[in-house]
């Protein structure tokens, strides 16, 4: 084929040059052209090279069903791959490249796969890679191997590795009307809705409205059609209720009528502005959609017609009209329904020389033939293309007799010199947003397509994707569609031709003797005897069709493929296409980049957690780390200690004299109400109504299963006042937790839940000497014994700053607790440690703290993992047989009172070798894998006040396991050590330290 | 899809967190009936139709709802507070 420019005509502006690339040779085309246009104007007919085969292949279609003309775009080291050549509008400095071809398009190596062809049909892959069952060769793992190079044989473009440089936008949008296409039905649906005074979004995929309108022949109201179609989208875009967005694809449908789309802002344009957006995501909920999303021309299965320069009838069409290319010199089309006539007539006007007209069927109406004589083509009657000639491009077709009723091919075959085909094979509505949104499809034996299912949101389908086919009742429909109004809007004169919208039902041309392989699926290199082996091999339902044969599974969701597919299964089964069913359209409907989805929500989301004091600790040399949202300091110092001698010189301060550590992160509710001490009881498996005000007790909770859920200590600050406090990171678990019940289970409680987490800033204070600092700085009230028990609260302040105190201890030592507001937190910190100067007070980090709490076998997380029992942690003793609570019911299942289960031991390091976090305890004394692991490490530290490395760990009969000798393997990190099982009260068990 | 919340008005979905199936009934706190129990916990109805479910809105007034939904349509049919309808509570200013 040679294709050229036509002298005039197209919507481009020949007034100025547009320069590009592609596969490294310089091009140039003019505004308003697409790659696809100003290659085709440049003369190359070859795009690139099919999925399986590598074929060549050229430009098919004109839009977004474009299934062969794919180009990666090159900007950078960033490469977008499978862009449609039809839909990427040119600008100067586009870098594109061709795909699926070594070492270049021209002469591909990979061609030789032509020659395989039969190796690689339907189900290959599945066939290939069982690996065969008998023989040298049996196993999966020489197959996986080949697996590498036959996939890079096949395949589409690459993806780069390159981080993308641009950003994009959401945006969430509220209209009562979204018009979603632009054609003749979108203009005059959303004129009508826009005449009610209702809020229209008006979305459409192409660079400027019309829709069909654009290579029209007709004449409307007196004028061009693409002129009424650009006249009426200038005037709803300046009405102030109609927002009108262009280059904007929807493509998806969502239940409550949410549609998602994406408009193209900055990537079509040379040099963006700085800091503009490449795309933007629309999230639209709308109170109704009108789909005017038009209809897609299908073509025609007949052998050889995947050749460069075999196109839809529309495409050729479009091309001439749109963009003032002539895709060849001497163009015939193939058709079974009347609309290539009306596609020859554009096309004659534009200036395209039509050479013949191939129909299948043997008479055609007077409008039709009066079109051929018009145009000076020769009208072929009863025939059917049953072969092409072509290199790289097509030179010639062969066409016989045929017969419409029975698919008969008969007769001597007679050559027609042309470099371009176009083909009609009738048209489907575009019913894929439908589709989406709706239930099954409907047949419709006169369009031979696929009509809309019936509405079960608050949409409607109007024009040719509604089934009308020709523009005076896609007018009509658009407007009755746009607005329930009773006053009838003027519809806008039509002066065209009329045809008939039925094509004959001819799907596939089928000659018993075939020499050339015919396409079904062209992105995925589908033939129609791949329907057919799919069938032999039992692949009956379209379901199993799809998958085995992957037709229409490619990036452009078979928008060509899918009807003549199922024709052909249909009729291999002897049954009617509406019988055999088609599968439903899926979001998205064209392809989506994941940035725009995302927009600007990438990278680290989360919020961070910083407490009042993390100034303070960072002013101080402490190195942080990140505990869930909170950043927390881990050590403090940097003199060149390790991270293992900072937390041992930190915890050994506070056994030996007084430490103090930042406890703002743990979850604090505050709890009110009259039923707030019964609410408690049932939340803990421990009694709270007897605790008396001003003390604190420790509290456990179980999930509704049985299985720990939570620890802390809860306060009582009054009759009908608690502070809880939770693990950090279990604070929001906790709260959704008691809301729930509160809400949902006992709404008779008058209890309300307060999140104060962040009121209060919190900070610990341990050690021997931990009083006698507080008596050094601690105004209003006294803090000895008497005054302040173990779990005792007073009030007093530090400074003027008023504090509450409560002695509770996590380390084992005597020490408290002091809140205050979160404000003041740093300067209550700074006194405490000015206090504390006497006695080396010694800040403490979460290492420590770690340590610390290891040594008293004190449980957190690692050990309340959503997994072990009360029982299991030893903390039976909380479970209160006086009343039930949450988890009662089930905390004695069968499962979780076995014998067997895994429970809290220490462990002692018998080499004076560290312990891994996580080894495995085995009896093994030389590692060994797999390994009969009965137990694991949840937590390992140095302990300063034993001299020894030791750990936390559950492990299997742990408590009758105690005094025994195991070995903790990390096989991972290539650990193996002896430990001794022992108690997991590591230190001071009786607890004298804490209550002195 | 949007849950009309009954405080806050229509909001998306994203706003909610789903927690569960409705129509379970808690055991008495203090029964020992594991098939009971096992039920409430883990047996959850799927029906293709309508059915009861409780929702939070956790990222607006924090009250449990229960959304009468459409398992096959996702069309909602009623929203309201649980705990007017879990509960004895009378509905009145919230939260």
């Amino acid at each position: 084929m040679t294709s050229s420019r036509l002298p005039k005509g197209g919507r481009i502006d020949r007034s100025k040059t547009v320069r590009f690339t592609f596969d490294g040779k310089a091009y140039s085309g003019h505004p308003g052209d697409t790659l696809a246009s100003a290659l085709l104007a440049s003369g190359i007919t070859l795009f690139g090279r099919s999925f399986k085969y590598h074929r060549p292949r050229g430009v098919f279609a004109a839009g977004s069903d474009e299934p062969n003309a794919l180009v990666t775009v090159l900007s950078g080291d960033v490469r977008e791959p499978n862009v449609r050549a039809t839909e990427l509008e040119i600008h100067d400095g586009l870098v594109t490249e061709s795909q699926n071809r070594f070492p270049s398009l021209e002469h591909d190596f990979m061609a030789i796969n032509q020659l395989a062809g039969p190796l690689f049909s339907a189900g290959f892959y599945y066939k290939t890679f069982m690996g065969p069952a008998i023989g040298p060769l049996r196993s999966t793992k020489f197959w996986m191997f080949c697996e590498k190079f036959i996939r890079r044989a096949a395949g589409l473009g690459k993806a780069g590795i390159a981080a993308d440089p641009d950003h994009y936008e959401r945006v969430n949008a509220f209209c009562d009307v979204l018009v979603v296409g632009t054609g003749p039905a979108g203009l005059i649906a959303a004129e009508a809705a826009a005449e009610t005074g209702a809020r229209v979004i008006i979305a459409e995929e192409r660079p400027v409205a019309g829709g069909s309108l654009l290579a029209s022949a007709e004449i409307i109201d007196g004028r061009n059609a693409a002129v009424w179609a650009r006249e009426k989208a200038a005037a709803l875009a300046g009405r102030p209720n109609v927002r009108f967005l262009t280059r904007t694809s929807v493509w998806g449908y969502y239940d409550g009528n949410v549609l998602t789309a994406i408009e193209h802002l900055s990537d079509y344009k040379p040099n963006r502005t700085k800091g503009q957006a490449r795309q933007r995501h629309w999230v639209i909920r709308t109170g109704k959609t009108i789909l005017a999303t038009g209809a897609f021309e299908r073509p025609i299965v007949f052998p050889g017609n995947d050749c460069p320069g075999v196109m839809l009838a529309d495409a050729v069409r479009r091309y001439a009209v749109e963009y003032g290319v002539a895709p060849g010199n001497n163009v015939t089309l193939f058709t079974n329904n009347d609309s290539a006539y009306e596609a020859a007539r554009a096309m004659a006007q534009a200036g395209v020389n039509i050479a013949a007209i191939v129909d299948v069927r043997l008479d055609v109406s007077g409008a039709c033939s009066e079109i051929a004589t018009a145009i000076g083509a020769e009208l072929v009657l009863g025939h059917a293309v049953t072969g092409t000639h072509a290199g790289k491009t097509l030179s010639s077709i062969t066409v016989q007799h045929f017969n419409a009723v029975t698919g008969h091919v008969s007769g001597t075959p007679r050559e027609i010199k042309t470099d371009c085909l176009g083909v009609s094979g009738g048209w489907s509505p575009a019913i894929h947003l439908a589709s989406q949104a709706g239930g099954k499809p409907e047949w419709d034996e006169d369009l031979q397509a696929f009509l809309p299912p019936e509405p079960n949101q608050n949409w409607v389908t109007a024009g040719s994707s509604a089934g009308y086919m020709d523009t005076v009742s896609v007018f009509s429909d658009g407007a009755t569609k746009g607005s329930s109004s009773k006053a009838k809007a003027k519809l806008p004169s039509v002066d065209a031709p009329m045809f008939d919208p039925s094509p004959a039902p001819v799907f596939e041309i089928e000659p018993a003797v075939k020499s050339q392989k015919a396409f079904v699926d062209f992105q995925h290199d589908v033939t129609a005897d791949d329907i057919r082996l799919a069938y032999r091999e039992g692949f009956h339902s379209v379901e199993h069709l799809k998958r085995y044969t992957t037709l229409g599974m490619a990036t452009d969701q078979g928008k060509t493929s899918n009807i003549p597919g199922l024709a052909i299964m249909a009729d291999v089964r002897g049954i009617t296409i509406p019988e055999a069913g088609t599968t439903r359209f899926r979001p998205p409907f064209t392809p989506v980049s994941f940035g725009a989805i995302a927009g600007e929500r990438y990278g680290d989301l989360r919020p961070h957690r910083l407490t009042p004091m993390h100034d303070w600790h960072l002013a101080n040399s402490a190195k942080t780390y990140e505990a869930g949202l909170w950043h927390r300091p881990m050590i403090y110092g940097s003199h060149g200690e390790t991270v293992e001698q900072a937390y041992v010189r930190e915890a050994r301060a506070v056994r030996q004299s007084v430490g103090i550590v930042d406890v703002s992160t743990l979850g604090k509710i505050d709890i009110q109400g009259p039923d707030a001490a019964e609410f408690l009881d049932r939340v803990y498996t421990n009694m709270f109504s007897t605790l008396p005000v001003g003390k604190a007790r420790y509290g456990l909770m179980l999930r509704e299963d049985g299985i720990v859920f939570d620890d802390g200590t809860t306060w009582r600050l009054s009759e009908t006042q608690f502070l809880m406090t939770t693990t950090t990171a279990n604070a929001g678990n906790v709260m959704q937790h008691m809301e729930f019940y509160l809400d949902c289970v006992w709404p008779d409680l008058r209890v309300h839940l307060t999140s104060v987490t962040d009121v209060w800033a919190g900070t610990a204070i341990s050690g021997p000497n931990a009083r006698a600092v507080l008596e050094a700085c601690v105004t209003g009230t006294k803090v000895d014994n008497a005054t302040l028990p173990f779990m005792g609260i007073v009030y007093g302040s530090i400074g003027d700053i008023p504090v509450m105190i409560c002695r509770l201890s996590f380390s084992g030592e005597l020490a408290y607790e002091v809140y205050c507001g979160a404000g003041f937190g740093t300067q209550v910190w700074e006194a405490l440690l000015e206090a504390g100067k006497t006695y080396d007070i010694m800040p403490y980090g979460l290492e420590a703290l770690g340590t610390l709490r290891i040594e008293k076998g004190h449980v957190t997380g690692a050990e309340i993992d959503g997994r072990t029992t009360a029982h299991d942690l030893h903390l039976d003793w909380m479970l209160s047989k006086k009343k039930p609570y949450i988890g009662s019911g089930m905390k004695d299942r069968a499962g979780l009172t076995d014998e067997n289960r895994l429970s809290l031991v220490g462990l002692i390091s018998l080499d004076n070798q560290s312990i891994n976090g996580g080894s495995h305890i085995v009896s093994d004394a030389a590692p060994r894998e797999p390994a009969d692991s009965f137990g694991h490490v949840t937590a390992a530290c140095y302990s300063p006040a034993l001299g020894k490395y030791i750990a936390l760990a559950l492990v299997k009969h742990g408590t009758s396991m105690i005094g025994n000798r195991a070995f903790a393997t990390d096989l991972l990190r290539g650990k193996h050590c002896p430990v001794e099982i022992v108690s997991h009260h590591m230190f001071d068990p009786e607890g004298s330290r804490m209550h002195g | 899809m949007i849950i009309k919340c009954p405080y806050c008005g229509p909001r998306d979905v994203i706003e909610f967190t789903y927690q569960g199936d409705a129509t379970r009934q808690r055991p008495d706190p203090a029964s020992s009936d594991q098939i009971a129990w096992n039920a409430y916990v883990y047996d959850r109805a799927n029906p293709m139709g309508s059915h009861r479910e409780f929702w939070l809105h956790s990222g607006g007034c924090r009250q449990h709802l229960i959304v009468t939904r459409d398992m096959a349509t996702h069309v909602i049919s009623s929203v309201g507070f649980a705990r007017d309808t879990t509960g004895t509570a009378k509905s009145g200013d919230r939260p």
